[in-house]
């Protein structure tokens, strides 16, 4: 697999009226194409501003990220769905294109194939609100999709979610990844989430947030990430996660 | 439709007839006491007046063909200000989210002018613009204008964090966010904004009549007072009442078919 970005030795610090805080200190890995990570830690240990600075939405302290491709694009899905409930669901997908002044025929035809793929056309010209949360989910991903991205960056995506819903949605959301081919990073305080659908874990540590492990996954079977939470070394990798978490330093 | 439903609506359209016949109940009641206690002199009629009184100047004044007259003076310098303090207000809250520092630089002086009472800057205003309706519309623009700037503008700065970071994430400029974000989502509080500036509008435009007019609700309410004629006095107040009301309708159905 080709090297796609290569994080090294990035830190963050915060400046406040009460002192400087330091959300991450010197972290370094690399993603390769094509490749799924997921990035689990404690709530407020750093996940959402390593996320940023890898989505380039903000600047490291210290430290370099390096794409090994010019002018990447970047899509970033959200912990909660932020459509916007003045616009129809084309209108929200269709977002993004507007924005990047690049929305043609063509880009036009191929979110209204995604949404077709995913059974949302009949939910094209319906406000956000008539829909249920995990469909509104979807949306917000083929919105990311829609920019056609080099990499893709979840937020926490499900955790806006019920716990049934959230394990269909994630299904859902798998299968259109895996489909999409798209290198994926995903952030996520969730240990059986990472491990049903991430090819590789990182584990963070307090803040501030170093890398403490980071484990391969290998499932008998890759397939749903809720048929991925009944394979037999699914419990081994919750345990050595959560004994990592659970000895948080 | 099932009985329950049928009970619920039955017992809605009860609530609503029993409201409006209090209303009217009250309405009456304070009429027939007002015409008894004017009548009997248990109250001074010269200073109250009656409520035929007040029908009969009413009557008279559209005789002399002056009721529409300062009717429609009053409500043309109104709706005048209303836009005009809507259009300032609106383009002075964008420029103030674009620019958070001018923001924070001019919050200060938006909270003084937004406690200052502006009828103090009428004798001012009436130096500045002259003697004549543009004071009058002037003072009733900075009446609607600052509390129109300050409830738009924090409608602006409410807009979700959340969806301002996806817009960020797609690259989007300032202008762009502001474009297919802020505007849009404070659409509730833009239209709600109405409703104030309407009133406030009004109340700015009686109160230029006050100081400096020849026409309009506020001149009969300040000439009736000057030449101790209360009916006029108080069919101009009870005019003004109507007129507010029924501004403050048409705006409330406005803002319901824009946000239909």
């Amino acid at each position: 697999m080709n090297k796609l970005v290569s994080v090294r030795h990035i830190s963050k610090k915060y400046n406040t009226l009460q002192g400087e805080i330091e959300a991450i200190k010197d972290i370094s890995f690399d993603i390769n194409e094509g490749e799924f990570i997921a990035i689990v830690g404690t709530s407020g240990c750093g996940k959402s501003t390593l996320l940023s600075i890898l989505a380039k939405l903000i600047k490291p302290s210290d430290g370099i990220v390096k794409y090994n491709i010019d002018n990447p694009v970047i899509g970033y899905m959200l912990q909660e769905d932020a459509l916007f409930e003045h616009y129809n669901i084309l209108d929200n997908v269709l977002l993004g294109l507007k924005i990047k002044k690049s929305l043609n025929k063509e880009n036009r035809e191929y979110v209204i194939d995604l949404l077709k793929k995913y059974k949302l056309e009949n939910f094209m010209f319906k406000k956000p609100s008539e829909l249920s949360g995990g469909m509104k989910q979807r949306v917000s991903l083929i919105r990311t999709l829609a920019i056609q991205p080099d990499i893709l960056f979840l937020d926490e995506p499900f955790s806006a979610l019920d716990f049934s819903t959230r394990l269909n949605v994630s299904d859902d959301v798998y299968k259109i990844i895996k489909d999409s081919g798209k290198t994926t990073i995903m952030v996520t305080h969730d240990i059986g989430e990472a491990i049903s659908m991430a090819d590789k874990v990182i584990v963070l540590s307090k803040c501030p947030s170093v890398v403490k492990n980071s484990y391969y996954i290998e499932l008998d079977k890759r397939d749903c990430p809720t048929k991925n939470r009944k394979d037999k070394r699914f419990n081994y990798y919750y345990d050595l996660i959560w004994k990592d978490l659970d000895n948080n330093e | 439709m099932s009985n329950e439903q049928k009970s619920f609506i039955k017992k809605y359209k009860i609530k609503k007839a029993v409201i409006f016949m209090w209303q009217v109940f009250i309405l009456l009641f304070f009429l027939i006491l007002w015409e008894v206690l004017s009548k009997h002199n248990i109250i001074n009629p010269f200073i109250f007046s009656s409520p035929s009184k007040v029908v009969k100047c009413i009557i008279n004044l559209y005789k002399d063909n002056n009721l529409f007259i300062h009717i429609w003076v009053t409500i043309y310098e109104t709706l005048i200000a209303f836009v005009i303090g809507l259009v300032i207000s609106f383009l002075v809250s964008i420029i103030l989210y674009l620019y958070n520092t001018v923001y924070k630089v001019l919050d200060l002086f938006l909270t003084c002018l937004n406690s200052l009472p502006k009828v103090a800057l009428g004798p001012m205003i009436i130096i500045i613009a002259g003697a004549n309706t543009k004071s009058i519309i002037v003072m009733a623009v900075l009446i609607n204008l600052i509390v129109s700037i300050v409830v738009i503008t924090d409608g602006f700065y409410n807009t979700d964090k959340i969806k301002i970071k996806l817009m960020n994430s797609f690259g989007a400029s300032k202008y762009q966010i502001v474009r297919y974000l802020v505007i849009p989502s404070s659409y509730k509080t833009i239209i709600s904004s109405f409703k104030l500036s309407i009133s406030m509008s009004l109340i700015g435009v009686v109160s230029g009549e006050f100081l400096v007019s020849k026409a309009g609700l506020g001149y009969l309410i300040i000439y009736g007072t000057q030449v101790f004629n209360l009916d006029l006095v108080i069919s101009g107040i009870l005019l003004l009442v109507i007129i507010s009301y029924i501004l403050y309708r048409v705006v409330e159905y406005i803002e319901k078919l824009l946000l239909k």
